[in-house]
């Protein structure tokens, strides 16, 4: 039986780290925002590793920030140990990564949702969307409840008729032992909508007592401070260290003795698992010339014993996952406090979705996360935020709102799964960003924050604090081109000197000087007294710009290209199978994933710059045969 | 891909000599013209009245020398054809010198244009209507066929697998850039030693360097059509190639063997440049000059475009002239049978087979020249469209190579591995150019491939 229980502007399914986002986005932009958890105690939960951040994902974090979203005030106010990783390899791949208080990052999450004023926080199990007409209607719980709303959002995580596998043990389970979302995979299917399988894994908690220190690695977080966030300055946390160790011969002898026993070793299951982030059975299995892996012990929290073992996530049984983590140095008499395991789930094949992550061919209904086959909490928070603003746009009556590969790595996510879908979870990578020296983590804020003011998210205080960033940064750049220090300058020539520089052969001005080999960023106080005033972040932002001028230039020249071809839209409706003369493989493509712009349909993989020819000329032919009515766009 | 660069290309067939008009079309028309030409008026190039005529030099831009006289025409947009700014170089030159100033735009870094491309955007730019635009559907419709027709030559073609096996190359050094970058303390053994990335550039540097200077087809493009005259001992090799350069240059005696280096010259037939070459004997010997002389012809039929294999007609054909045969293999060549002179009503002997001639008195010159020119254009030696195709792999391989050079520059001043990608990227794409690839999804196969990656 059933009873209609409300009315909401937006309904988001899931409250893990896609769902809040898409919450807090849509009531945050005054809409009246339902969010429906499996459970009020799995909120922002992290079933895999308590850590947030690295490559490509601190860059979805930072901009996720500079747009008034959660997961780096969150990560910040959470964190037990803080790394600037990639630091000697350039500023368009550094990135941050924090380790997290498990626990204390749900806590803090569950707290900032439920304060929200417009989001209403409830525990229920959705198992149909109600669509009528193209139209999303509302959705039925388990309860029997039917809440109405005209935009829903999927953020269904890896719950969707979740299987947990563990040896040749295997039952229906949502991801840490909540329970699976069972009926809705079904309802989508009687929607119309294609769904995949994934496969993921996670390595077994141990008993942090049960472990010896004395022979491991200590790793410590760095002592200089950072944070995802340019809101979040000035907060101190107390550190915790993680722990160094290796696998051995031994370890991997016992894995493969047992392979037998896992049935997925066994390919007994056909769901496509992330090749960046395989078992500790296959690497064993395909590096058989490695005699050891790295093992990082890392804390799940302050208030817990759990650590999370990382790089030995397993589907092996119990009692072989303990044999195998005995045999690693330091864990010789270790307990395991929860088994390691993997699981399946339920996706959208994301080729089914637009730019604005709204689901094709129905109105109000969008997707977010690992519901769109991705993996991630910084993935799964970037889809998150961006389908909550646009159901609230969609709501509102505004226009959607997109990002380009060329301004944000959320642009380069959902450009990827839109126009070429996945086959296996989704990780970002900063080798996916062709733009990436434009596209950094030190300048999301200066990239996004006035678009993120434009959506409404960013409120006066965060808009404030990213004037007088930019202020200071245009300021300082300013001062360091028109500061000339010429030849025979005492100051400048002793500086010099002492910093190994050659002497100047005509007058340069210090933002020229500062391109040169043996200097950097923390050099701009010496030459130019005075300047302490600017935070460390705008003294290394200004730099960053005169040293890989030249470089950054060629970038933006290769963006502009780029956008030409992006600004050539499709116009809706096209029946690409009718374009004559284009190859019939690269017609099915173009049909199957509807491409908005020649630009999108150009990385649609086996469509060639010569059916893209065929493209623009076909879209020629129909503008002028439409009267030339339609906006070309170009 | 792109959609209004600047495009460039020969808008009359490569032919014998006469004019040629060098297309060029997009907004950096007028900046390519500026760089490589010479006015004989006062007025400066921007000032040119538009489409109108101006007598000048072609200048090269790699030694300032005068490729040839040509005469311009600015055509500035939107009357034009394509409706861009368009520039055409009428020279009268030839082949060679239409090559070169072609070269000369291209260096500009204006692209080759793709068949069918100025009515592309002719239409494209709403110059020209639907039925005309039925043609360039054609074109490119063809296009996309040859396009898989030279994906197969291409796995034939030498020079494609070279750069192929270059693309491979520079796809491994990126996987080792890319796995260092985004991740991290994953695979110990993936860390890059110091130098590491200076050799693997520094490799691949080397071998876009040995193909762009190498005996292979690159050659041709700048040196002309390798013509090589084989023959056993005394049978008349330098007696001919004196007769076709028309003065004596080789060394011509009795005494079988003198001729113990290779002589080069450079003659122009039928407007194409010709490289001719005059080898050793060819003969088992036990004479060590005269081997280095054998060796030296053998090296030199292995690069040659066309062989001339001469016959004594007064000996008949003998052991050696078979072996001769077997050296020169599947090399386009032409039978020659000389000595005529010596024998009556010689010159009937001809057929399809053998050409009959005398080095001695001239006799057979024309016709042999005239089957020159004929297998140079039958086996496509120096087709129009082979050649354009040779040009758009010299100009990505420069290309590339320059991209390198800049990775290599980048790393010296210690640039970190996110600038020097970008590089090293680029030189990727003008090689993926020719085979239209994309670099992500290739990258990370070979990152999980061949690293141990997962935290």
């Amino acid at each position: 039986m059933t009873f209609s229980a409300g009315k909401y502007d937006v309904i988001v399914i899931g409250a893990g780290h896609a769902g809040s986002e898409a919450a807090l986005a849509s009531s945050r932009l005054g809409c009246r925002t339902l969010c429906l958890t499996i459970s009020m105690d799995a909120i922002a939960l992290m079933p895999c590793n308590p850590a947030v951040g690295g490559p490509g994902k601190s860059h979805l974090v930072r901009e996720v920030d500079a747009l008034g979203g959660e997961i780096a005030l969150n990560a910040d106010k959470t964190f037990i140990q803080m790394r600037m990783i990639n630091t000697g390899k350039g500023p368009a791949v550094r990135a941050l990564r924090c380790q997290s208080d498990k626990r204390l990052y749900q806590y803090e999450m569950s707290g900032v949702l439920q304060r929200e004023k417009n989001l209403h926080m409830k525990q229920d199990l959705v198992e149909e969307i109600i669509i009528k007409n193209g139209q999303v209607k509302g959705v039925i719980t388990l309860a029997g409840a039917v809440y109405w709303s005209p935009t829903v959002i999927l953020a269904g995580g890896t719950y969707l008729r979740g299987r947990i596998i563990m040896g040749d043990l295997n039952y229906s389970s949502g991801p840490a032992g909540y329970f699976p979302a069972n009926k809705l995979s079904d309802n989508l299917r009687s929607h119309g909508f294609e769904l995949v399988r994934f496969n993921t894994s996670t390595p077994a908690r141990i008993d942090g007592d049960t472990v010896d220190y004395s022979s491991l690695t200590e790793q410590v977080g760095d002592e200089e401070e950072y944070y995802f966030s340019y809101m979040s300055h000035g907060q101190k946390r107390p550190r915790l260290p993680c722990w160094l160790t290796y696998t051995n011969t031994k370890t991997h002898e016992i894995i493969l003795e047992n392979l037998d026993k896992s049935p997925l070793a066994r390919g007994e299951y056909s769901a496509k698992a992330p090749r960046y982030c395989p078992s500790i059975e296959d690497k064993v299995v395909r590096f058989t010339n490695k005699e050891s892996h790295q093992v990082f012990l890392e804390p799940e929290g302050w208030d817990t014993k759990e650590i999370y073992v990382q790089g030995m996530s397993t589907s092996l049984p119990l009692d072989i996952q303990l044999e195998m983590l005995r045999s690693i140095k330091g864990l010789g008499k270790v307990e395991i406090m929860r088994p390691g395991y993997a699981i399946e789930y339920d996706c959208i094949q994301p080729k089914q979705l637009e730019l604005n992550l709204g689901v094709r061919g129905v109105e109000g209904l969008y997707s977010a996360g690992q519901m769109n086959g991705t993996s991630g909490y910084e993935e799964a928070a970037a889809q998150g935020i961006l389908a909550g603003i646009n159901a609230a746009m969609y709501v509102k009556g505004r226009a959607p709102v997109t990002f380009s590969r060329s301004e944000a790595y959320i642009g380069v996510l959902v450009d990827d799964l839109v126009t070429k879908g996945t086959e296996e979870p989704y990780r970002i990578l900063t080798s996916r960003a062709e733009y990436r020296l434009l596209l950094r983590q030190d300048n999301a804020d200066l990239r996004l924050t006035e678009k993120g003011r434009k959506i409404g998210l960013v409120d006066d205080q965060r808009y404030e604090k990213f004037i007088e960033r930019k202020n200071q940064i245009e300021e300082l750049t300013e001062i360091l081109e028109d500061s000339v220090i010429n030849p025979g300058d005492e100051h400048g020539e002793k500086l010099l000197e002492e910093l190994s520089s050659s002497p100047l052969k005509k007058s340069m001005s210090i933002g020229e000087i500062l391109k040169r080999p043996e200097l950097d960023s923390s050099h701009i106080e010496r030459f130019l007294p005075g300047s302490e005033k600017y935070p460390r972040d705008v003294q290394e932002q200004v730099w960053i710009e005169f040293k890989y001028e030249g470089y950054i230039k060629k970038q933006i020249k290769q963006v502009e290209n780029f956008k030409k071809l992006e600004n050539r839209k499709i116009p809706p409706g096209i029946e690409f199978q009718g374009i004559r003369g284009m190859r019939m493989e690269a017609r099915e493509k173009l049909q199957e994933s509807k491409p908005m712009s020649v630009g999108q349909a150009s990385r649609i993989p086996g469509v060639s710059p010569a059916d893209i020819n065929m493209l623009l000329i076909y879209l020629e032919q129909r503008r002028r045969e439409t009267g030339g009515n339609e906006d070309e766009g170009g | 891909m792109y959609i209004d660069d600047t495009i460039a290309a020969l808008a009359t067939p490569l032919g014998e000599g006469g004019i040629g008009i060098v297309r060029i079309s997009g907004p950096q028309a007028v900046d390519a013209l500026e760089a490589i030409f010479r006015p004989k008026t006062e007025k400066r190039i921007r000032d040119f009245e538009s489409h109108t005529l101006y007598l000048g030099n072609i200048i090269s831009p790699r030694d300032g020398g005068v490729i040839d006289e040509a005469l311009v025409a600015i055509m500035y947009a939107p009357r034009t054809f394509t409706r861009e700014d368009v520039v055409e170089i009428n020279c009268h030159g030839g082949s060679m010198p239409l090559r070169k100033t072609l070269e000369a735009v291209l260096a500009q870094g204006v692209r080759l244009a793709q068949p069918g491309e100025f009515t592309k955007r002719a239409f494209l730019n709403g110059r020209i209507d639907l039925v005309q635009a039925e043609s360039i559907l054609d074109i490119i419709r063809s296009r996309t066929h040859e396009g898989l027709r030279a994906a197969v030559d291409n796995l034939e073609g030498s020079i494609s697998r070279e750069i192929e096996g270059i693309r491979k190359q520079l796809s491994n050094i990126l996987a080792l850039v890319e796995v260092n970058i985004d991740f991290p303390e994953e695979d110990e053994e993936a860390a890059m030693g110091p130098g590491e990335l200076e050799d693997e550039l520094n490799k691949a540097a080397h071998e876009i360097t040995r193909l762009l200077e190498g005996a292979g087809k690159g050659k041709i493009l700048r040196d002309g059509i390798k013509v090589v005259i084989v023959g056993k001992p005394n049978v008349g090799k330098s007696s001919l190639l004196n007769t076709l350069l028309r003065e004596k240059r080789a060394i011509v005696t009795d005494i079988p063997g003198t001729t113990r280096d290779i002589i080069e010259e450079n003659l122009n037939l039928a407007g194409i440049p010709i490289r001719i070459i005059d080898t050793a004997g060819i003969r088992e010997t036990g004479d060590e000059v005269e081997m280095i002389g054998v060796e030296r012809s053998r090296k030199s039929l292995k690069n040659a475009d066309l062989a001339l294999i001469i016959f004594d007609i007064t000996t008949g054909i003998q052991d050696e002239d078979g072996m001769i045969m077997d050296l020169v293999g599947d090399i386009p060549h032409l039978k020659l049978l000389n000595k005529i002179d010596l024998m009556d009503r010689a010159e009937e002997l001809y057929d399809e087979e053998f050409i009959p001639i005398s080095a001695k008195t001239g006799a057979g010159m024309d016709l042999l020249e005239k089957n020159i020119g004929k297998i140079i254009e039958m086996d496509n030696i120096i087709g129009d469209q082979p050649l354009i195709n040779r040009i758009r792999h010299e100009q990505a391989l420069q290309r590339a190579l320059e991209s390198i050079e800049n990775a290599k520059k980048s790393s010296e001043v210690g640039h970190p591995l996110d600038i020097i990608a970008i590089d090293i990227k680029e030189a990727w794409s003008h090689l993926g150019e020719i085979v239209g690839d994309t670099v992500t999804e290739e990258i990370l196969d070979i990152i999980f491939q061949e690293f141990c990656i997962g935290k």
